[in-house]
C-alpha cells in the first residue's frame, strides 16, 4: 500500500489537526508515515501546505512531483497552487470556501474561478463540498475541517473505529460528540 | 510504545528520557518547539532566555553545578552563541550538554541559508545529524553520554524537513542521569591564556578520538547495493536518495563531524563511483576531495532544499514535467487583522521615513501598501544601522527611525541604543511592544509579565532601560499605536530632535491578550465614497468590491481593533452592536 496525500490551504484553517488524525489512523493501522509541514512565517494568512506519506516503509517525508493520490484543498483555490503534484489518478477532496488572496481583496487582480474549473477536470476524481455551511448548520463553522476529513476518511483504507478512536484523541473532550458528528458528516456524503 | 512525533517533540522527548536538568533557549523558527515542548515535562527545569547567548552560557552554568543541560536554537541563533561555544570547546563540560542547531534550507523562515556544520568543524566538536524523528531523539540522547565520556559539548543539527516533519517514534522512560558534583577546577574552567595553551591541546586530543568513534561500527553505517553507486548523504538528504535511487549504496553520515575518513576511503574503493548527495554548502564533499579521495562531480545546487525529484535528477534520470502556474495571485504571510504594528507603520508610511527594521512579524511592514521597511539584516540591526545612517550622511537622521520589537529589543537592541547614546547619536528608535515573541509563535518574553508556563513575572519597563541607558526622559515617548494622528505628531517632532528618541508603543499582540478583540466593525455601502483610504492599511479583513466599488469587512476576520475608522474621512465605518 501507498498512500500521498497533499493537504493545501490558508494558515489559520485548521489543516495541522486534521492532518495529525491521518497520522495516527496510519499508525494505528500499523503503517509506516511521515508528515512534512512548514510553520513560522507561512502560518500568517499564507498559504499552507502538508505532505502525509503513507505505506509500508516511508523514506522522503515530502511528495514526489506528480504523485500525490489524493490532495485535500480546504480553500477553493489553493490546490492550484501545488497542481505539479497532480497524476491522471489523483483525487480531489475540495472545500468550496474562498478565502480572497489580498491582491483579489483589494480589487488588483480576480479570483481564478476559471482556473478552478478548469484544474478541476483533470482530477480521476473530485468530492466538492460546502463545508462551512455544513459546519454552520450543526452549529459551530470551526469543525469545517472536520467534514472535510470524513469524505477523505471515507476514499482511504483505514476503518471508521479507527478514524473515531483519533479523533477522540486529539480533540478538546467537551467538543467530541460535535466533532463525530461533523465527522460523520463528511462520512456520509 | 509508538507515536507519531515532530523532530521537535522528539527532541524534547530525549531531553525528558536522558535525564535533563536545564534547558535555556531563545525562540527561532524552526526550533522553537523543542525548548516549548520541554517546558512540558515538569522534571525539567525551562526557561526562555533574553538571546542564544545567554541561554547556551545558563546551559554551561547547569552543566558546571552538575546537571545534563541543553540549549536549542535556529542557525543564525548560533552566530549569537557562537562566543561562548567556542570557548566551552576547550573548558568541556561537567554534566552533559548539547546544543540543538536547527538549519533552514530554502529559508521558509530566516534571513538566510547558512550551513551550521561549519560551526562543528570550526568549533571542533562532534556533530550528530539525524534523518527523521527517532534518530534525533536517539542521537540527542547518545550526545548527552558522548558529551560526558568526551568532556565536548555536543552539537546537533536539524533542518526544517527534521523539526517540522512527523514520524515514527517508539518512546522510552526517562532515565536518573549521572550525578556530578558542582565542578571547581580552575585549570579546565578560568580560560586565561596560560590554561587555554593547554586546553586547546586537549581539543586537538579530543577531536582524534572522536574520530575513532566516527570510524566505530556504532555510527556511519555502510549499505552495500549495487556497487556501481556510492553515496555518502545523511540527514534528510539520506531519505531522498533512498527513494530516489534505492539500488544505490549508500554510507550515511549519522556523525557531520568528525568525519571517518578511513572508512569514507573504504567505501570509496569498494563502489565504481563515489559521490556525496548533502543539502546547501559542500561540506562533506570538499573535505573528501582534501583527502585525495575521488568525488564524481554532481550537478547540485547548494541554494536551496533538495527532494526525492532533484536527487533522480542528479543522477540522470528523466525529470518529472510538470506546467506550474506563476500567474496565481500570492498569499504572502500579512500582519494579521487587529495587529498593533500597523498604524504605526501606516504613519511611518505617510511621513515617507527611511525604516531600519529588524527580526519580527513587523518585517511585515515592508510588503505593499505600506511599504515602510527598508532593510532587515538581524536580530538588533535597527538600531546600530540607524546610527550609522545618522553618522554618514547630513540629514538622514531627520528622515529615518529604526524599528525594534520588545524581544529582539532585549535580545541585542538594548547594547546598541547605549552605543547611540555614547556616541551622540541622533536617531529615533521606536520600540513596538506588544508584549510577546510573535512571529516564532508567541512564546513570553522579559517584556511579557510571564515566564514559558504563563505564571506572572515582573515586566521589564522600557521606558526605564531608555530613561537609565541615557535618553532624554522627555525623548522617551510611549504612545498609542492605533492612534495615527498621535503617532505621526510624535514621529515629527521626535525625528526633528538633534538627539536621540525611543518612541514605545503600547498595545498588546491579539494573541498576546485576546481580551482586547472586540465586536467587529462593518461599512455602510451608501456612506462609502469608495476612495479607498481603509485599504491602504493593509488590513486582510478590509476588501475592495470592485462591482460595486465601496470598500467592504470581512466580520470573521475583523478583531474590532478601529484603526479603520480612524482613516475614514466618511464615517462609512461602523461596529456591531453586541
Amino acid at each position: 500500500m501507498k498512500l500521498d496525500i497533499l493537504m493545501v490551504g490558508v494558515g489559520g484553517q485548521g489543516t495541522v489537526l486534521s492532518s495529525n488524525i491521518v497520522c495516527d489512523v496510519a499508525l494505528a493501522a500499523g503503517y509506516d508515515v511521515k508528515k512534512s509541514e512548514i510553520h513560522g512565517m507561512a502560518q500568517r494568512g499564507g498559504s499552507v501546505v502538508t505532505h502525509i506519506r503513507i505505506g509500508e516503509t516511508v523514506a522522503s517525508p515530502t511528495i514526489p512531483l506528480k504523485s500525490a493520490d489524493i490532495v485535500v484543498s480546504f480553500e477553493r483555490m489553493e490546490f492550484l497552487r501545488y497542481s505539479e503534484y497532480i497524476s491522471d489518478n489523483t483525487t480531489l477532496i475540495l472545500n468550496t470556501q474562498m478565502i480572497l488572496p489580498p491582491s483579489v481583496a483589494d480589487g488588483a487582480a480576480e479570483y481564478p474561478q476559471s482556473k478552478v474549473d478548469s484544474v478541476k477536470s483533470k482530477f480521476s476524481k473530485v468530492y466538492e463540498v460546502d463545508a462551512i455551511s455544513k459546519a454552520i448548520e450543526l452549529g459551530n463553522q470551526k469543525i469545517a475541517g472536520m467534514v472535510v476529513l470524513g469524505i477523505l476518511a471515507k476514499s482511504v483504507p483505514f476503518g471508521k473505529e479507527e478514524w473515531e478512536q483519533a479523533i477522540k484523541d486529539r480533540v478538546p473532550p467537551k467538543t467530541i460528540d460535535l466533532n463525530l458528528e461533523a465527522f460523520n458528516t463528511g462520512y456520509n456524503f | 510504545m509508538k507515536k507519531v512525533l515532530s523532530g521537535n517533540e522528539a527532541f524534547a522527548r530525549a531531553a525528558y528520557e536522558a535525564g535533563v536538568g536545564v534547558v535555556s533557549s531563545y525562540p527561532g523558527t524552526p526550533s522553537t518547539e523543542i525548548t516549548e515542548n520541554v517546558s512540558h515535562y515538569k522534571e525539567i527545569y525551562t526557561e526562555w532566555a533574553t538571546n542564544e547567548k545567554v541561554g547556551l552560557e545558563v546551559a554551561i552554568g547547569a552543566s558546571l553545578g552538575g546537571k545534563r543541560a541543553m540549549s536549542c536554537m535556529k542557525h543564525v541563533g548560533l552566530n549569537v552563541a557562537a562566543d561562548p561555544l567556542m570557548t566551552l570547546s576547550y573548558t568541556g563540560v561537567n554534566a552533559g550538554l548539547v546544543v540543538i542547531v536547527a538549519d533552514d534550507p530554502n529559508m521558509y523562515s530566516s534571513q538566510n541559508e547558512q550551513d551550521s556544520r561549519h560551526f562543528a568543524r570550526f568549533g571542533k566538536v562532534p556533530m550528530f545529524e539525524p534523518c527523521d524523528s527517532q534518530e534525533a531523539k536517539q542521537f540527542t540522547k547518545d550526545g548527552f553520554a558522548l558529551s560526558e565520556e568526551y568532556c565536548t559539548p555536543v552539537l546537533v543539527r536539524s533542518t526544517t524537513r527534521i523539526s517540522h516533519v512527523q514520524t515514527i517514534v517508539e518512546l522510552e522512560d526517562r532515565v536518573e542521569a549521572p550525578k556530578f558534583a558542582p565542578e571547581n577546577n580552575i585549570p579546565k574552567w578560568v580560560m586565561i591564556p596560560a590554561n587555554a595553551r593547554k586546553r586547546h591541546r586537549f581539543v586537538e586530543n579530543r577531536l582524534e578520538l572522536l574520530t575513532e568513534l566516527a570510524e566505530g561500527e556504532k555510527y556511519n553505517k555502510i549499505a552495500m547495493r549495487d556497487k556501481k553507486i556510492g553515496v555518502v548523504c545523511s540527514g534528510v538528504a539520506y531519505t531522498y536518495v533512498r527513494e530516489a535511487v534505492p539500488e544505490a549504496s549508500t554510507l550515511k553520515l549519522d556523525l557531520a563531524w568528525p568525519l571517518p575518513m578511513k572508512k569514507i576511503a573504504k567505501f570509496a574503493s569498494s563502489v565504481d563511483k563515489l559521490y556525496v548527495v548533502e543539502e546547501l554548502d559542500k561540506f562533506y564533499e570538499t573535505e573528501i576531495k582534501a583527502q585525495g579521495i575521488k568525488v564524481e562531480p554532481l550537478n547540485r545546487d547548494v541554494c536551496g532544499e533538495l527532494s526525492v525529484d532533484a536527487v533522480r535528477e542528479l543522477f540522470g534520470l528523466p525529470p518529472v514535467e510538470t506546467d506550474v502556474d506563476t500567474t496565481l495571485p500570492f498569499r504572502p504571510p500579512n500582519m494579521c487583522p487587529g495587529c498593533s504594528h500597523r498604524g504605526v507603520f501606516y504613519a511611518i508610511s505617510r511621513l515617507k521615513l527611511f525604516v531600519t527594521g529588524d527580526i519580527g512579524c513587523y518585517t511585515l511592514g515592508l510588503l505593499p501598501p505600506l511599504q515602510a521597511i527598508n532593510t532587515t539584516v538581524c536580530m538588533g540591526a535597527s538600531i546600530g544601522m540607524a546610527h550609522g545612517l545618522d553618522k554618514a550622511t547630513d540629514d538622514m537622521s531627520k528622515k529615518s527611525v529604526a524599528v525594534i520589537g520588545d524581544s529582539t529589543f532585549l535580545h541585542t537592541g538594548i547594547n546598541s541604543l547605549v552605543n547611540t547614546v555614547y556616541n551622540q547619536g541622533h536617531s529615533t528608535v521606536i520600540i513596538l511592544d506588544n508584549t510577546i515573541t510573535g512571529m516564532t509563535g508567541h512564546q513570553p518574553n522579559a517584556g511579557s509579565g510571564k515566564d514559558i508556563h504563563g505564571n506572572p513575572m515582573q515586566k521589564i519597563d522600557f521606558a526605564a532601560i531608555c530613561k537609565a541607558v541615557g535618553v532624554k526622559e522627555e525623548n522617551i515617548r510611549v504612545i498609542d499605536p492605533f492612534d495615527i494622528a498621535n503617532a505621526m505628531e510624535v514621529l515629527k517632532e521626535e525625528t526633528s530632535k538633534p538627539e536621540p528618541s525611543v518612541i514605545i508603543t503600547n498595545k498588546p499582540c491579539i494573541f498576546a491578550d485576546r481580551s482586547v478583540i472586540e465586536e467587529p466593525y462593518f461599512i455602510h455601502e451608501d456612506k462609502c465614497s469608495g476612495c479607498r483610504v481603509c485599504t491602504k492599511l493593509g488590513c486582510p479583513a478590509i476588501a475592495w468590491d470592485a462591482s460595486k466599488r465601496v470598500a467592504l469587512i470581512d466580520e470573521n476576520l475583523c478583531t474590532g481593533c478601529h484603526l479603520c475608522i480612524k482613516v475614514c474621512k466618511f464615517g462609512a465605518i461602523e461596529q456591531r452592536s453586541k
